[in-house]
């Protein structure tokens, strides 16, 4: 039974799907933070691989295409022993004509349990979510320009674990805002653990005004932006964007926004710089930044997986 | 080996008097015999993480002892989920080979120790596994036996017998309704 205010929550409040981090309590992300913590350790042993979802069946859904993600998705389903299938639905039943929820059907009449779904349209996880069978649990990887929930996640559970504490902090999320689901994602889950300044940063074709409304400080420009913060988000400038006139060219944007040696000097000494990835060296972070000893963008990789690993045990579980 | 049994102590609900720090002194005894040069204490988190902790000073061991927790293996992951929190497994040391002496405070169904040596194998071969308690309170369902225990009482199903430590380090036991 789903609770009626939020469709990721059972009545008992406890998380059957992840669809956003927007309305899920304080206490429901500490909570995946922390199990990802155990599991973290996991990918450490000699055997790494835990039984939790031995039997069950995880599909990864991709209607768009992402390596990383569906990946460390793999990955993380493996190693909590379950069964994984990747199906590149964009290149097959789509293609021929399937609806969304046809597709579902079906693969839900092949015994899945867990579907991982990535779509280019907003809120498919969320159909997908009401339409499934209530043993069936759906991940969010990603949804047009709406969410991102476990970026979000491995976004804050590198924080705490660089930082400590999320009370003092002053991060900085740089770049192509209004584009990116994984900056509405972190900012939500920002705002939710209590972190007192968060900025929005990027020229004003790429961030939204209506962010002030969250409570969320808009920079126009990238020297009041990063000084003095602790935290520095860049996001992927969206190349594919760039035709759309909403930038005069990558060299611009690189001059005033792209994180450089010089703009980094700015934030506090211990300042971490991280980026979902893909980076692009040169538009949006220079290498020197990419590759320097601030930089915790590899070690993000490596704490998604746990965090994905906690994130499904947490829906499968119970 | 032959172990100081403890039938008689009083359990009778409500009224049960298992004095905790009494029976740690017990234990430390009978574990004193099992334990060799090379032997590493693991305690099965909480309670058996606190007694091993105990022990090892006890018996003027050198090292931190092992914190291990039947997280990732539970059987009833199906139908209670990951549960509270617990701290992840922490073995300091080499398992492959090793005489492992796993520490824990209350002995019931015997599916946490199942877990937790499932959960030991995933970091290696230990030469031999071995058990200490402080109360056997029988209601056994798998076949498991304690090497050493400090008493065993008998004690309705429902009720959760569980070992809670003070600020000053002393004992006590905390019993209570199952919900």
């Amino acid at each position: 039974m789903l609770s009626r205010r939020n469709p990721q929550l059972n009545t008992n409040g406890e998380l059957v799907h992840l669809l956003s981090i927007e309305g899920l309590p304080r206490a429901v992300l500490t909570h995946i933070l922390d199990t990802a913590g155990s599991f973290l350790s996991v990918n450490e042993r000699e055997v790494k691989k835990v039984p939790l979802l031995r039997g069950k069946s995880v599909f990864n859904l991709f209607f768009e295409n992402s390596t990383r993600t569906r990946t460390t998705f793999e990955i993380a389903a493996k190693r909590l022993s379950a069964d994984v299938l990747n199906l590149d639905i964009a290149r097959s039943s789509t293609a021929k004509g399937e609806s969304l929820l046809d597709t579902i059907a079906n693969l839900s009449a092949m015994h899945a349990d867990l579907f991982v779904v990535r779509h280019s349209e907003s809120g498919a996880p969320y159909l997908i979510a009401r339409h499934c069978a209530p043993h069936v649990h759906v991940i969010n990887a990603g949804d047009g320009r709406h969410a991102h929930p476990t970026q979000g996640l491995l976004d804050m559970y590198t924080i705490r674990h660089y930082k400590r504490d999320f009370s003092n902090l002053t991060v900085a999320v740089v770049g192509d805002i209004v584009h990116s689901r994984v900056a509405r994602s972190d900012i939500h889950a920002l705002t939710t653990l209590g972190v007192p300044e968060i900025r929005a940063v990027g020229p004003k074709t790429l961030v939204p005004g209506d962010l002030r409304e969250m409570g969320v400080r808009v920079c126009h420009d990238m020297v009041e932006g990063v000084r003095g913060a602790d935290v520095i988000i860049m996001l992927r400038l969206q190349n594919e964007r760039m035709t759309g006139g909403m930038l005069p060219s990558a060299g611009e944007f690189f001059k005033n926004f792209g994180l450089t040696p010089e703009k980094l000097a700015l934030a506090k000494p211990d300042a971490i710089v991280m980026h979902p990835g893909p980076i692009n060296r040169g538009v949006e972070i220079d290498s020197a930044v990419a590759d320097g000893r601030q930089s915790v963008i590899l070690p993000q990789v490596t704490f998604g997986i746990a965090v994905r690993m906690a994130v499904m045990s947490i829906v499968a579980g119970g | 080996m032959t172990l100081p049994d403890t039938p008689s102590t009083p359990a009778s609900p409500g009224g049960l008097a298992l004095d905790a720090e009494a029976l740690y002194l017990e234990l430390l005894r009978a574990v004193r015999p099992l334990m060799q040069p090379d032997t590493a204490l693991v305690g099965v988190w909480s309670g058996g993480a606190w007694l091993a902790e105990r022990l090892q000073r006890d018996l003027g061991r050198a090292g931190d002892v092992g914190v291990i927790t039947s997280r990732m293996h539970r059987d009833d992951f199906g139908s209670r989920g990951l549960g509270g929190s617990a701290d992840p497994t922490r073995l300091p040391f080499e398992v492959d080979g090793r005489p492992i002496l796993l520490v824990d405070d209350v002995l019931f169904t015997g599916r946490t120790v199942r877990a937790v040596i499932n959960e030991l194998f995933d970091f290696g071969r230990p030469a031999r596994v071995m058990l200490a308690v402080l109360v056997d309170r029988g209601g056994r369902e798998l076949p498991v036996a304690a090497d050493a225990s400090a008493a065993r009482v008998s004690l309705p199903a429902s009720q959760r017998l569980s070992l809670a430590r003070a600020a000053d380090g002393r004992f006590t036991f905390a019993l209570e309704e199952r919900r």
